[in-house]
């Protein structure tokens, strides 16, 4: 990059103040009230938006000029990776699998970021606060657009990639992502800026972006690699703008400290429950892998968090409640996330398979106190039934958290070897979760989790099959008509990886790859 | 002291940016995964753009990092001279 630095007649600060808060104006015959109907109703006080500053400092005309470089950038690398058959180049085609989860699981979330940034940058009353998430807008639709670009390149050669916006509005595990951002959509501006700008973008995006991204680099994934460093770019302005807004919240008025409180407990929880996803993928989907999950969460939340609540810690905030059981779950959450989706493999639109031997060891090795003693045993089984021919499909729908609408797999935070579960009477009705902490989230706001769509509820009440179809039909097979439903093929996007047609076109186009056959 | 941290991608826009902080920040350590490099430094790291520039042999305005920029860590201060990362404790 060359780039032409003009010598500036302003100053970055004073430039910022003329562009920014200048350019904004108080309403004269309308009152402010009716402009931004929702700024008052969650109980923040605000008495000064001016205090409001963008520590970076960006204005719009500096926005559109880098944005365009890495757009130019990314575009230009997505171009060569596609015209070079690179897809070839990545380490196995089963690494792929951890790409469709990607497409079906992750970029449908950078949409949704995107409509609720434009929501309350049209909510807030300070200019400040609605420059900045206009920009987030604008950067989440890019992230969204840029990872569907990158990724159709493998639609054209592998399976599961063909109908990820049908799926997300569908496919059983995709209601997690899909109702941790409806959930957040939902609420308040305020509460919308600390659940998706600080919890998750300031104290969890670190986990998929980085480390993950870096593994897709790792494993020769080009595409992936571009998309995630372009999008991750933005997301360190995005952090900014999380943390900015926590204590422009807190140091406007002392009141705002137990709502405030209240939400980062709720939405740390609430985001690591969605993350356990990524903890599987980085785990056990990654033919070559940087880090375990565990070192991951290590850095980045417990050092890197745990930096942010002690700073944090002069206004009144700390560490959230949840982060005690956390800390037990990170030598488990990986493992059983991946076994349950070994489990209901013929239900997913990516394939699944065991660990190797090899891949056991390193899993043993990073996870010392719990993989051999509490995992290996039980895929060594699996993996001994696979050999005889029993490999099982579960085809028993699993009983959903209320809340985070996982399925209640995970164990008690104080011995691996009890499922959790809880569960509350909410007028007559009773609610099942998957931990305390999703069960005192429900009890805060019952009336907002009573309506949650929970797939295994909908595909019992008949709610998940296509028009027309009979479920009292004799010999009626409701997976295949839920699959259906979702438009995945049986045989061809589910099951295991060992057989599929993924794995055999890659190895056959591989081979095609370095001789002329 | 906590930890404030920067992570960019390797490259050749990089390189002079990398080698500057190190050499700025005498506390801090660099370390490298695939594709990317994390900067860790105790309580404060502080990135000028005089020692970019004379590294670059050209003007260089901060903003520039946001091409290349993963992610960061801490609270941060920029002027047209400097960009800071830092804790308050």
């Amino acid at each position: 990059m060359d780039m032409q630095v003009p010598k500036k007649k302003l100053s970055l600060k004073e430039r910022y103040t003329l562009m920014t808060r200048d350019l904004a104006w108080d309403t004269s015959y309308q009152p402010k009230e009716k402009v931004y109907p929702y700024a008052g109703y969650e109980g923040i006080k605000i008495h000064d938006w001016d205090k409001w500053e963008d520590p970076f400092r960006l204005t719009m005309d500096a926005y559109w000029k880098y944005q365009s470089e890495k757009e130019r950038k990314l575009y230009a690398i997505i171009d060569a990776y596609s015209q070079s058959n690179g897809h070839l180049g990545v380490t196995d085609a089963r690494y792929l699998n951890a790409i469709k989860l990607f497409l079906t699981g992750v970029t449908p979330l950078e949409y949704m970021a995107h409509r609720g940034f434009a929501h309350v940058g049209r909510q807030f009353p300070g200019a400040g606060a609605r420059v900045a998430c206009m920009m987030q807008a604008i950067d989440e639709m890019r992230h969204a657009q840029t990872q569907i670009h990158s990724l159709s390149n493998y639609n054209k050669y592998y399976n599961g990639f063909h109908d990820f916006p049908h799926m997300y509005d569908r496919v059983w595990y995709l209601s997690v992502p899909k109702s941790f951002f409806e959930d957040a959509m939902t609420a308040g501006p305020f509460e919308f800026v600390v659940s998706i700008g600080f919890s998750f973008e300031y104290v969890l995006t670190n986990l998929l972006f980085v480390p993950f991204v870096s593994g897709a680099a790792y494993n020769g994934d080009m595409g992936t690699m571009t998309f995630g460093f372009s999008a991750q770019s933005d997301e360190a302005r995005h952090m900014t703008l999380g943390l900015e807004c926590i204590k422009f919240i807190l140091e406007q008025d002392p009141a705002n400290l137990p709502i405030v409180q209240r939400w980062i407990d709720k939405w740390t929880w609430r985001g690591v429950r969605l993350l356990s996803i990524v903890a599987a993928m980085m785990d056990y989907m990654l033919p070559k892998r940087v880090m375990s999950w565990k070192e991951a969460w290590e850095i980045y939340f417990e050092e890197n968090g745990g930096a942010l609540f002690k700073d944090l810690a002069r206004y009144g905030i700390r560490m959230p409640d949840c982060a005690a059981q956390i800390a037990k779950e990170k030598d488990h959450l990986s493992h059983q996330v991946w076994a349950t989706f070994y489990n209901y493999g013929a239900a997913t639109d990516f394939h699944t398979w065991l660990p190797d031997a090899e891949e056991m060891d390193w899993l043993a090795q990073k996870y010392p106190d719990t993989f051999d003693k509490y995992y290996r045993p039980r895929f060594e089984f699996w993996r001994e039934q696979a050999d005889k021919g029993n490999r099982f499909y579960n085809k028993t729908l699993p009983m959903l958290c209320q809340t985070c609408q996982i399925p209640t797999v995970f164990t008690e935070p104080d011995d691996p070897t009890k499922i959790c579960y809880r569960e509350t009477t909410y007028k007559g009705d009773k609610y099942h979760f998957c931990s305390d902490h999703c069960q005192h989230i429900f009890e805060n706001e019952p009336e907002k989790y009573v309506q949650a769509w929970l797939p295994v509820n909908q595909i019992y009440q008949g709610n998940c099959f296509d028009d027309g179809v009979d479920p009292g039909a004799p010999g009626f097979d409701p997976l295949a008509a839920v699959l259906e439903h979702c438009r995945m093929v049986h045989g061809r996007d589910n099951l295991d990886f060992e057989g599929s047609e993924d794995q055999r076109n890659f190895e056959e186009w591989r081979g095609m790859s370095k001789r002329n056959a | 002291m906590s930890k404030v941290f920067i992570a960019l991608q390797t490259n050749d826009d990089t390189r002079p940016i990398i080698e500057s902080i190190l050499s700025d920040n005498p506390h801090a350590v660099a370390n490298e995964s695939p594709a990317m490099v994390k900067i860790d430094a105790e309580g404060r790291m502080t990135i000028r753009r005089a020692s970019i520039e004379a590294l670059i042999g050209r003007d260089f305005d901060l903003q520039e990092l946001h091409t290349n920029l993963i992610s960061l860590s801490g609270h941060i201060d920029e002027s047209d001279d400097e960009f800071s990362l830092y804790w308050n404790d």
